[in-house]
């Protein structure tokens, strides 16, 4: 019901590296792969939740030994076949000639492209939870439109009473949107979850996780 | 995807950059003529991209907007009570930071940010992630014991103040506003700026008097 990028609370990852001074980029196809990603990305063709989907539905094995930046370009390659822009055969040899629709981002539209940004904030149907109300999350978490589908709710939450802390609005419905489904908006909460419930034991007192879920990943948590 | 149905995942379709050369040098140059060649992307604005990451935006916007909230009563409150308005009237939000909620540390909280479920951060305020924040091992570990992850990063929290790990899982981006430090008594926004580190805006390190 998970897949392998679902993957807070996992033992076994050793030490992290702070690495301070590093670098923007550690290679040149570093900058590569980031701009063309994000050129393609504004060309339109998917949305944010279908990108996240590409990425997360890499076979386990590519996802694991893949660096951040080999994720991003074999997402764009899964989903430049899938949208059809791209035949397999193009993507083993090359192009065979130009698309005759393409209409790319081009240079003069990127600074105000990228800082207008894509809001995933819509109209939608008033919240049905209130701030201090107790909620219990979906268990297991998965998508219920798509088997194996793309979900927000990771598995470590799944399950648990949390309480409503704040009301962002109604946004995008990543579950629906990822398929193109359509967006389905709904309300989406600000959750906080007790660290000592989620994980058995905390490593302080009054310690906490908050998590941003959509009002269908929750049910009322009646005492 | 291909198929007009929706009940099943096509993992069939998830293998396609094996098609690529394996060589991820040789991957992306692959890819990225295929889709000049093809019309979808234009060279030049990969180029305006990087100019935009690499000199327009980084960690000195968010520097900027905790030193002003140190500053300024006025600010601060506006920024805790609705971030995204109050940054939108000053032109900071943008992609991968078109919602955000700011979080004031104090000495009864810490937060730190994460996104468990791939890398989701402030972009327009801080700019490209760091390979720290996109690792499996903060996004594995920091959700379940923060203060161990925090300890690897030198910071080392009192007994008496709480932890709250932000898990970015929604398009709304988390900026933390470090405590402003002792010693920076009497600097106006401008100096401060320098004292505000990347890591106390995710919460892995402190604000500190600029080396």
């Amino acid at each position: 019901m998970t897949r392998v990028h679902d993957m807070g609370g996992r033992f076994g990852d050793g030490p992290i590296d702070p690495a301070p001074g590093e670098p923007l980029f550690h290679k040149d196809w570093h900058r590569s792969a980031m701009a063309l990603t994000l050129a393609i990305g504004g060309a339109g063709e998917w949305s944010i939740d279908e990108s996240r989907y590409a990425r997360e539905s890499l076979p386990p094995k590519d996802y694991a030994r893949f660096s951040y930046y080999e994720k991003w370009i074999a997402a764009v390659a899964n989903l430049a076949l899938a949208r059809g822009l791209v035949t397999r055969e193009e993507l083993a040899a090359g192009a065979t000639g130009p698309a005759p629709g393409a209409r790319p981002l081009r240079a003069e539209t990127v600074e105000p492209a990228l800082r207008r940004g894509s809001p995933a904030s819509r109209p939608g149907p008033a919240p049905r939870f209130v701030v201090g109300q107790r909620v219990r999350t979906r268990l297991p978490a998965r998508n219920t439109l798509v088997e194996g589908g793309h979900t927000r709710l990771p598995a470590y939450a799944a399950g648990h009473i949390g309480r409503i802390v704040r009301l962002h609005g109604a946004h995008v419905l990543p579950d629906s949107n990822a398929h193109r489904l359509g967006e389905a908006p709904e309300p989406l909460y600000g959750v906080a979850f007790d660290a000592a419930a989620l994980w058995g034991a905390s490593e302080g007192a009054g310690d906490e996780v908050m998590i941003d879920l959509w009002e269908s990943y929750m049910e009322p948590a009646d005492d | 995807m291909p198929h007009d149905h929706h009940h099943h995942d096509h993992d069939h379709d998830h293998d396609a950059h094996a098609l690529l050369p394996s060589d991820p040098a040789l991957r992306v140059k692959a890819l990225e003529t295929l889709l000049v060649d093809k019309g979808y992307v234009d060279p030049a604005a990969m180029d305006a991209i990087l100019d935009f990451y690499q000199n327009k935006v980084g960690p000195q916007i968010g520097a900027r907007v905790v030193a002003r909230a140190w500053t300024d009563p006025a600010f601060k409150a506006a920024l805790l009570a609705d971030a995204s308005a109050t940054l939108a009237a000053e032109g900071l939000l943008g992609r991968q930071g078109e919602h955000v909620v700011a979080v004031e540390n104090t000495p009864e909280v810490h937060n730190v940010v994460v996104c468990t479920l791939c890398s989701c951060y402030p972009w327009p305020l801080l700019g490209i992630p760091p390979t720290w924040y996109k690792s499996d091992a903060y996004r594995a570990r920091v959700v379940r014991e923060p203060r161990r992850v925090l300890a690897e990063f030198g910071l080392d929290l009192p007994e008496g103040q709480a932890v709250r790990v932000w898990d970015s899982t929604a398009e709304i981006r988390y900026l933390v506003i470090p405590m402003r430090p002792e010693g920076s008594e009497g600097l106006d926004a401008e100096a401060l700026t320098r004292w505000v580190t990347r890591n106390s805006m995710i919460g892995t390190g402190l604000a500190e008097r600029p080396a």
